[in-house]
């Protein structure tokens, strides 16, 4: 697509309205339609005639709600001409079917992010597996194309679109509704919203190849806030990506990971930092912490440390204990550990470690961290022993590259 | 208004309709009771039951011009359906809370599925057809 967009710069333009705008027509379609796939093949159809439109008479003031208005006319005018479509009408005489409406008439900007905010948490429900809330998240609220999400989780096109399918299929088999979850629910059906989002960062920067997915969910994640100005999570969430994000400049060089500790603070980015900055000290005077902002809080000390020496580990440990407190996972417990490391020496840091190591046997993390602490402490065979078992588990070639040099290093 | 299939699956081994202390069995009873009351009460209950055992189960299969029977399970595992409910409700959170209510009453993980279609097909074909 990138390459369309450079021959020809007002494709580019188009192509970029399509994707901002792809996530909004949906959403409204599918509170009008009742039904994903309907709602997705008009706006389909109204992007169509916007390519050609749009090239001779310039991009509308509102291209959302040409979009929204001409796909939903259009399949309006579809359904009257199809033999199903008469058929229910004949039967039913035309209850389903909403009117049609003159071009100009678009909803209010506010209905347009609740039918947002809706199908956000339809595409995040429970029910349904975390690889198709992701999938779905991507293609109706992110906007990429089915080929653009096959890419970023290494399958082909032909497996994407079956797992789109079969997600939608779900959701109007078994009735998910398009609703965002009642007060005593929320909580709940917010953190598994907010976690797909982070899984699609964290996916996107584990993986030098598929980097284009954390600016996807930079985005989902400033649209989670501006939907939900008032979940301090959301806040924590947008704040924990643009604090991570601001470090990734320097956490690549020449395609090999570089550690905190030896990265050039010089090329953190000042003005991600100061964003995410702003939320975090919102979010400790709202004092409702959760998961997302305590891991906010953390990367905060590291981004506002000028050195890795310099850096408040007493604080992040502290802080460590409060997310432990909320979210009691070996992971977070390893993390924890490497923070002990800085205040208490990498011999506490190594036993802490190894009382959480049988639940976390298949993280290449974990051996990562013990080879770390056993170099510092000068044993070098059973460093190498670890870094080699930490290679042999590691999903990426960045982090390959990165753990061979250590095991060549200790031989 | 859609009707959803609530399925208690059992475990082999694992406490099913065999026998129980009185107590706890009396427990058991309270709460299913309760239960179906609620479902009655919000006329979300359409159906349920409870099965006996999969060696009670008989196969049938179309062979070569005869059907051909086998004794047992279709499927023979570790788990088997020990009962279920038929619900009416909304929408699939509603099923699922009452699922929810389910797992808490009789401690069987649940299945949930929703219907296609329910009644006598013919009551589902479109007019003239």
């Amino acid at each position: 697509m990138d390459q369309r967009a450079a021959a020809n710069p007002e494709a580019a333009d188009v192509e970029r309205v399509f994707r901002i705008v792809y996530g909004q027509a949906v959403a409204t379609l599918v509170r009008v339609f009742g039904d994903i796939a309907l709602a997705e093949d008009a706006v389909q159809d109204a992007f169509v005639l916007a390519l050609d439109r749009w090239r001779g008479a310039g991009i509308p003031p509102n291209p959302a709600g040409w979009i929204v208005t001409t796909a939903r006319n259009r399949a309006i005018d579809s359904f009257r001409r199809s033999e199903r479509g008469r058929e229910l009408l004949e039967q039913f005489g035309g209850v389903a079917i909403p009117p049609r409406r003159p071009d100009d008439d678009w909803e209010a900007g506010g209905r347009v992010r609740d039918d947002q905010l809706r199908l956000i948490f339809t595409c995040c429900h429970p029910a349904l597996r975390s690889e198709h809330q992701v999938a779905l998240t991507l293609r109706l609220l992110g906007g990429l194309h089915a080929d653009e999400v096959a890419r970023s989780f290494l399958v082909s096109e032909s497996t994407m679109a079956k797992r789109l399918v079969r997600a939608k299929y779900k959701i109007k088999a078994a009735k998910i509704p398009y609703r965002v979850p009642a007060k005593p629910d929320l909580p709940k059906r917010l953190r598994s919203v907010l976690s797909v989002v982070y899984l699609i960062y964290n996916t996107g920067a584990d993986d030098p190849e598929r980097a284009s997915l954390r600016s996807d969910a930079l985005r989902l994640a400033r649209t989670l806030a501006e939907l939900m100005p008032d979940e301090p999570e959301v806040a924590g969430l947008l704040a924990l990506i643009l604090l991570s994000e601001s470090r990734m400049r320097a956490r690549i060089s020449e395609g090999n990971l570089v550690l905190l500790r030896d990265q050039d603070r010089t090329q953190w980015d000042r003005t991600l930092i100061d964003e995410g900055h702003t939320i975090v000290r919102a979010c400790i005077r709202r004092n409702e912490p959760g998961p997302f902002q305590l891991q906010a809080a953390i990367q905060a000390v590291h981004c506002a440390a000028e050195s890795f020496e310099a850096t408040d580990w007493r604080r992040i440990v502290t802080l460590y204990n409060h997310l432990f407190a909320v979210t009691p996972t070996p992971v977070v417990a390893l993390n924890r550990a490497i923070a002990f490391g800085e205040t208490e020496g990498p011999g506490p840091a190594l036993t802490a470690i190894d009382a959480i190591a049988p639940d976390l046997e298949n993280y290449h993390l974990m051996h990562a961290a013990r080879g770390t602490m056993l170099r510092r402490l000068g044993e070098r065979d059973a460093a190498r022993a670890a870094f080699e078992r930490a290679l042999h588990l590691a999903p990426t070639d960045a982090e390959r590259r990165f753990l061979t040099k250590q095991v060549e290093e200790l031989a | 208004m859609t009707q959803y299939l609530l399925s208690t699956y059992a475990v082999e081994g694992e406490v099913s309709g065999g026998p129980r202390p009185p107590e706890e069995m009396l427990d058991f009873m309270e709460r299913v009771i309760a239960l179906e009351a609620e479902m009655d009460a919000s006329g979300s209950f359409v159906f349920g039951g409870a099965l006996h055992g999969p060696d009670a189960a008989t196969v049938l299969r179309a062979g070569e011009g005869d059907v051909v029977m086998t004794d047992g399970p279709f499927v023979e595992s570790k788990e088997h359906i020990a009962g279920f409910y038929i619900i009416n409700a909304d929408d699939l959170d509603a099923a699922l809370t009452w699922a929810g209510k389910v797992v808490a009453a009789l401690r069987h993980p649940i299945e949930v599925r929703p219907f296609r279609a329910t009644g006598r097909v013919k009551d589902s074909m479109p007019p003239g057809a």
